[in-house]
């Protein structure tokens, strides 16, 4: 199979998972770093599988009959929460969701300590959330479980950048040479982590742009541990033939800490406009994780204007999670 | 024990007196009594050790390791770090003053002192606080602590922020010659920092500490040293910066050493890459261009001693987030496998890598505390035996340090330490070496 990052629904089984897909490796999903472009390719299709699925009136299947997702969530989202767990529901599975207030990581409560009791409910599969990097990484090393990273400090957002991967996709025949400039708050974006690999290994030319004090460092020279991407503090440039401009939530307490002058001095010099969109290729759409501070990092008009895809990537969300849990629970990562 | 033992056909390193000698090397009495190329007069009942193949050199001396005693007694005793610090070669050892309560006063100075006569099984020196608490606030009596005796002086762990306090210290000093012994880090460039900033910061998307948190208060010292003419040595310096900034300032005249540990010459930041906490280290692993940096620090002379900063912490501490695991590296049992590779990939020879581990620290102590790195005629027996060549694997399951806290579990070195002796007594001692006794 050619990994280009097209879309091209496969025949898809909905009583039980596939056997052995040969392309399938992986037993958690923690980073994009690790995976092949055929992998992400064959997550692009299952997603479209999905996608049929959810636009049927019976949307329910039996792949995780009998199966148990546990989704572990030390920081609050309920819309990421939701959208795993509508996933895991239309795919038959038991659902148990767990919360743990941010403040008992600090307590000392032991990460490994709760994991265990997560496996000791029987779970097959851990949705996690954390607000240190790296979690997840230590989870996966100390259950059984399969554990897909749901968010972790500023390190990866994996699920986020293949529906936003998938969302492309939709209005664009390919990733492969692709202009996609990401703006915002990139050194502490673990959503603007994952899309520049996922992104960068599909062939995309990818852009980042941020003031100076918000882009990663090392960026110069990143190979071999990042991708290599363009990166500016010029935002006009940034945009100029873009054919995906993708917007980042700004957190408000960035200013506290001496990393901008003010949220208004942001918002002048880095906020996604209908002007500076106009220099955009015709054809651009217009992306945002989510929640959007709105006139902070993106414009109103933008976000809801006819250029914008915001709605649809909440959409494409539930299907590539249901991808997921399917390749997880059929892939060939036992062999 | 027997009174004497015989050391025979090793070859014997004593950079205190330039001797690189084919020969045999005679202990009586707990103290050296001849080193030939063939000892004739051989004492009844000597202890025969043949160390054919092996290096003898002085035995290691460490100016700057963590024995968590008293306080941090689940981390590593008196006992159980000198224990571990014997098995690395080391006969001397100086703890920093980072326990609870803090070194700060005599009585602190004396538990250390009466422990370690009864339970360690090699020479503990103890290092004073410069300021109560190490709060960085006010001095510390360095009067009593010296008289005490305390080979130096440091609140390492964390660097006194306030100039003016960090001035006096230094002016303060004077009066005893003791080194001020500085942990250099700008805490509010590093507040929050995980790993050295860079691209491997920014791939696992955690804080990095800039290189100039380290050199600002490098650049600082400096110029106190120099305004107050006293004594600063440089701790654990791991940065290119850092060491044109001590080069600089010895062609200047300032009395200024430094340290530089196993990990920061032969670890880069790549060891993290997995969120090993096991490589969370303070200051951080850097680039290999800055392993470049140091390791010609160390042969022009700029960087003096080899220190080993042993900062032993549990499993539990360890086996967590990246972010809220503690730092440091268990060393003792690892210093000389690592540091070999050093010398086996020509990067330096083999009496350099020794002096700096035995005649420069011994230097920086001072002959106060008895004559250490040496090996002349007289000088307490304090002999390590290792074998250069010598492959082995790191299992931190035989540590005897309680800090299993690697990131070189499992990895491959070349270079062991066979036998280590502390006046004259075997105080450890590898299995494959076998003792004989001149009938
Ligand atoms: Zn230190």
């Amino acid at each position: 199979m050619e990994a280009v990052g097209q879309i091209k629904a496969i025949d898809l089984k909905d009583e039980k998972p596939q056997p052995a897909q040969k392309i399938w490796k992986h037993k958690h999903i923690l980073d994009l770093d690790d995976f092949s472009p055929s992998e992400i390719d064959l997550v692009m299709q299952t997603t479209e599988a999905m996608h049929e699925i959810l636009s049927r009136p019976i949307k329910k299947v039996p792949t995780l009959r009998g199966k148990t997702v546990v989704t572990l969530f030390y920081e609050a989202s309920t819309r990421t929460r939701s959208s795993f767990e509508l996933a895991a529901k239309n795919l038959s599975a038991d659902i148990s969701n767990l919360t743990v207030s941010s403040s008992s990581v600090t307590k000392g409560e032991s990460l490994i300590d709760t994991l265990e009791t997560i496996e000791a409910l029987g779970a097959d599969i851990v949705v996690m959330r954390h607000p240190y990097s790296g979690a997840p990484n230590l989870a996966s090393k100390h259950v059984k479980a399969s554990i897909i990273n749901a968010g972790d400090g500023w390190h990866a957002h994996p699920t986020q950048a293949l529906l936003d991967m998938y969302t492309m996709l939709k209005h664009k025949n390919s990733i492969k040479n692709l202009k996609v400039t990401i703006i915002g708050d990139i050194i502490h974006s673990r959503v603007a982590h994952s899309n520049i690999w996922s992104l960068t290994k599909m062939g995309a030319e990818v852009t980042i742009c941020a003031p100076s004090t918000l882009l990663p460092k090392g960026m110069d020279n990143p190979q071999p541990y990042f991708p290599k991407v363009n990166v500016t503090t010029d935002i006009d440039k940034a945009i100029k033939g873009a054919d995906v401009v993708m917007g980042l939530r700004l957190q408000l307490e960035r200013q506290q800490s001496g990393l901008l002058p003010s949220i208004r001095e942001y918002s002048r010099l880095y906020q996604i406009t209908e002007e500076r969109l106009s220099k955009a290729d015709n054809d651009v759409i217009v992306m945002h994780p989510g929640p959007v501070n709105e006139d902070v990092e993106i414009a109103s008009t933008v976000a809801h204007g006819d250029k914008s895809v915001i709605n649809e990537q909440v959409t494409n969300g539930v299907a590539v999670r249901m991808a997921l849990f399917y390749l997880l629970a059929g892939g060939s990562h036992n062999e | 024990m027997n009174k004497s033992m015989l050391i025979k056909n090793s070859r014997i390193i004593d950079p205190s007196q330039d001797l690189d000698v084919i020969g045999d090397l005679l202990i009586t009495d707990g103290k050296i009594k001849e080193i030939a190329p063939d000892v004739k007069k051989i004492p009844t009942d000597c202890t025969i050790l043949d160390a054919k193949g092996m290096i003898v050199c002085p035995g290691f001396v460490d100016f700057h390791c963590h024995l968590r005693q008293p306080g941090f007694e689940e981390k590593e005793t008196i006992a159980t770090g000198s224990k571990a610090a014997a098995k690395g070669g080391f006969t001397t050892i100086c703890c920093m003053p980072n326990t609870d309560p803090a070194l700060d006063n005599k009585a602190t100075i004396d538990f250390i002192k009466a422990t370690s006569a009864l339970e360690a099984c090699i020479r503990v020196l103890p290092i004073g606080c410069i300021t109560k608490g190490r709060k960085g606030l006010e001095l510390a009596d360095m009067g009593e602590l010296a008289e005490a005796g305390v080979v130096a002086l440091s609140d390492d762990g964390s660097t006194i922020a306030d100039s003016r306090i960090m001035k006096q210290a230094l002016e303060y000093s004077l009066i005893f010659g003791l080194p001020i012994s500085d942990h250099c880090e700008d805490a509010m460039l590093s507040n929050g920092g995980q790993i050295n900033e860079g691209i491997i910061a920014t791939r696992l998307g955690l804080r990095g500490i800039p290189n100039a948190a380290e050199e600002n208060v490098i650049a600082r010292d400096i110029g106190l040293a120099k305004l107050t003419g006293a004594r600063i040595h440089i701790c654990h310096i791991s940065t290119e910066g850092s060491v044109e900034l001590v080069r600089n300032a010895k062609k200047d005249g300032v009395r200024i050493t430094a340290e530089v540990t196993p990990h920061h010459l032969t670890m880069d930041e790549e060891m993290v890459l997995d969120f090993d906490t096991n490589a969370k280290v303070n200051p951080p692993l850097r680039t290999k261009k800055d392993i470049a940096a140091l390791i010609s620090g160390l042969k022009d002379g700029t960087i003096d001693i080899i220190a080993i900063d042993h900062a032993p912490h549990t499993d539990n501490e360890k086996l967590c987030e990246f972010a809220i695991a503690p730092f440091g590296i268990s060393g003792f049992e690892t210093a000389l496998g690592s540091l070999m590779k050093l010398v086996h990939n020509r990067d330096i020879e083999i009496s350099l890598l020794i002096s700096k581990l035995t005649a420069m620290p011994a230097k920086i102590i001072g002959s106060k505390f008895s004559k250490l790195g040496t090996l002349k005629q007289g000088a307490a027996a304090d002999i390590t035996i290792f074998d250069p060549d010598a492959e082995w694997t790191v299992d931190t399951k035989d540590f005897y340090s309680k800090g299993k806290n690697t990131p070189l579990n499992c990895h491959k070195l070349k270079g062991r330490v066979m036998a280590t002796i502390f006046n004259g007594k075997v105080v450890y001692k590898d299995k494959s070496v076998k003792l004989g006794v001149k009938a």
